[in-house]
């Protein structure tokens, strides 16, 4: 009996493919890592229930890093050392991916971030790929529509955390190029409550004629409804981590008519039917909505990205090869939530400007800026 | 600096400074009985936003508000009950880091019951957006629904101390808890009740203040910083001290982002706390030797 339980339990061993993700799903990124948790559990039990990848069931072992770096590096080693899982998806935040970069590099496991930075994948690192599209992108995006309403001349906030200090830096970096000038620039703690002395600080400045507000934590909604209280009424641009409905909820009118570029999961429904991504985010859309009832959002997008560009790999692969698995993603193209994924040696990310669309937030729900103005 | 510029700044600066001081007055209420900080007292105002929050599901908002500050002075009452009353001469020292135990507790306990999301109550005049205008200024209706409610309780409190006998009695402890008790009076209760008072003002205070700042089981904290830092500021014990050295620390924030970046707004609170605990210890209007007396 004893024997052959222990045999049974080695033979299991043998078969499952054990793949690692290291979320935020507590912490002030909840907002992000719970729907990437509940995709990666949704995929999961799907492949599994068909038989898993080329016949191994898949074991998914979550951590919660609660969104800090320190324990997503203590999660990384013990999910590589003691777990020896095959990869790790996520971390849903860039401070934590850049902490875990090297040791992933160094182990020689494969590591999908669910994180945008572009510092992710530039410079390369041969086992590290992200699915998210690179917050540059986001900040050219934002800046060529400035350029199309004419706007010359801004102001910038950044929430103080790693995505944050990211967005001040592509927004410095890039204004020039787009022959826009950042008269304003502001840091402001992640708990901050309320910012109505940034806004009368920055109401007063003629020359701020929109205003980033560059963000993951529940401030960037702070931002947009202190200025509309002081009834300072200029554009105001979110980045990609709005990609949440709950961040609307949060923001009530105050966010209505923000902008923000986002992929094109949250107006799936809005797609003409020959677009290529069409099919697979309403698939994706419809099966989260009706497992967990809540509204998909961009993230889980990411984790779902994530899981299935490995997944594809595996298969066509067809063992789990870390060497060979990392060189079919790196030639590999592949259309996912975020966008089409061109996957090449130097380029870990995949994806481009295209990627992106306008979005903005009208009667509490995400709709195309295109499609109100048109 | 325009006349516009300038009075949307004061109004930013009194908002926060009038909850600063409602927590300082927290603070000074338990100092004065028994001689103590209770640094729970922030965990007092997360409750009164977070309780009435939920109960708005259920019922009107003043009813909901209304309810969720009795809750929390229930939570005051029992927090003194059981981890206070039954000690037998705690020294200054033992019932402080009790306070912090139990304020972690707290924290831990909400932290459980809402999760970590950020809620807030709707806004209790308009919406989020809507602002009344004053010389030029855009000013959100619930600032002077903040202000008028502390202004009320900052008065009730003078009326109740002054005027009525459990009040008095409660002085009687303050000034001088042995001739109190040789006065007959229980000590003991008016401790309970010192806690009891301070969650109900703390629990109001979270309740008003929710639409601004957002509720989240660990804005405690945050809060009992720059409440200490304010009751010390106006002198431990004095509430009036609290009101004007509450309004001084909110101003001078508010002010400080016109001329430092926005990132140092949270430094300067603790770097007025160093400055005043080591030019004026007794505080701007407390009185050296009253400081004096006291153990801590």
């Amino acid at each position: 009996m004893v024997l052959s339980a222990v045999m049974a339990a080695g033979a299991m061993a043998a078969e499952t493919l054990k793949i690692g993700a290291i979320l935020s799903v507590t912490g002030p990124t909840a907002f992000l890592g719970v729907p990437e948790a509940n995709t990666l559990k949704m995929l999961v039990e799907d492949i599994n229930a068909s038989g898993g990848i080329n016949g191994q069931k898949v074991e998914l072992i979550i951590k919660d890093s609660a969104g800090q770096k320190e324990k997503a590096v203590s999660y990384a080693k013990q999910l590589i050392e003691e777990e020896k899982v095959f990869a790790i998806l996520g971390p849903t935040r860039t401070g934590s991916t850049l902490a875990i970069k090297s040791l992933c590099e160094k182990s020689q496991t494969l590591l999908i971030s669910c994180a945008s930075s572009k510092m992710i994948v530039d410079p390369v690192a041969s086992f590290v790929f992200k699915t998210p599209q690179n917050d540059s992108l986001a900040v050219r995006k934002i800046y060529e529509h400035m350029q199309k309403q004419g706007i010359s001349s801004i102001a910038v906030a950044v929430g103080g955390t790693g995505f944050g200090k990211m967005g001040k830096k592509f927004s410095e970096e890039l204004a020039p190029e787009y022959g826009i000038t950042i008269v304003a620039s502001e840091v402001y703690a992640p708990n901050v409550t309320d910012l109505s002395s940034l806004v009368a600080k920055w109401s007063g400045n003629e020359e701020i004629h929109a205003v980033i507000n560059w963000s993951i934590v529940p401030a960037q909604t702070i931002l947009a409804k202190n200025m509309r209280q002081a009834n300072w009424d200029v554009p105001v641009y979110l980045s990609h981590g709005f990609g949440n409905i709950k961040y609307v909820e949060v923001g009530g009118k105050a966010v209505e008519g923000v902008l923000f570029p986002a992929g094109r999961l949250l107006i799936a429904g809005e797609l003409p039917a020959e677009h290529p991504q069409k099919k697979l985010l309403l698939d994706y859309k419809n099966n989260y909505e009706s497992k967990y009832n809540e509204p998909v959002s961009t993230f889980g997008g990411h984790a779902y990205d994530a899981l299935m560009i490995l997944k594809t790999a595996l298969e066509t692969v067809g063992e789990a090869e870390t060497m060979k698995v990392r060189d079919t993603i790196e030639n590999m193209s592949f259309v996912g939530t975020g966008g089409i994924f061109t996957f090449s040696p130097t380029d870990h990310s995949g994806l481009d400007i295209d990627a992106f669309e306008m979005m903005t937030v009208r009667d509490g729900k995400f709709v195309r800026y295109d499609a109100g103005t048109e | 600096m325009t006349l516009e510029l300038f009075i949307q700044y004061i109004f930013a600066g009194i908002t926060y400074g009038a909850i600063y001081a409602i927590v300082a007055i927290g603070f000074n209420i338990i100092y004065n009985t028994t001689g103590i900080i209770n640094f729970a007292q922030g965990e007092f105002v997360m409750l009164g936003g977070m309780i009435s929050i939920s109960l708005i599901e259920y019922l009107n908002l003043p009813a909901a508000i209304a309810l969720a500050v009795v809750i929390t002075m229930i939570i005051g009452a029992l927090v003194e009950i059981i981890f206070i009353r039954w000690l037998q001469g705690p020294s200054v020292l033992r019932m402080i880091i009790i306070t912090i135990g139990v304020s972690i507790l707290i924290r831990e306990a909400a932290l459980h019951i809402w999760g970590e999301s950020v809620r807030s109550l709707p806004y209790f005049i308009g919406d989020e957006i809507t602002s009344v205008s004053i010389l030029g200024a855009h000013i959100s209706p619930q600032v002077f629904c903040v202000l008028a409610v502390c202004t009320v309780m900052m008065l009730l409190l003078g009326v109740f101390f002054k005027t009525t006998s459990v009040g008095r009695e409660m002085r009687a402890c303050a000034a001088n808890s042995t001739a109190a008790i040789l006065c007959g009076i229980n000590t003991r209760n008016m401790v309970t009740l010192s806690f009891v008072l301070s969650a109900a003002i703390g629990a109001l205070a979270g309740a008003v203040m929710s639409p601004i700042t957002y509720s989240q089981y660990n804005i405690g904290t945050g809060l009992a910083i720059k409440g200490f830092t304010v009751a010390i500021l106006g002198g431990l014990g004095s509430s009036g001290g609290a009101v004007i050295a509450g309004l001084l620390l909110g101003i001078i924030e508010a002010f400080s982002v016109s001329v430092l970046p926005l990132a140092f707004q949270e430094a300067i609170s603790i770097a007025i706390l160093l400055l005043i605990l080591f030019i004026r210890p007794h505080g701007l209007f407390g009185s050296k030797d009253a400081a004096g007396l006291k153990q801590f």
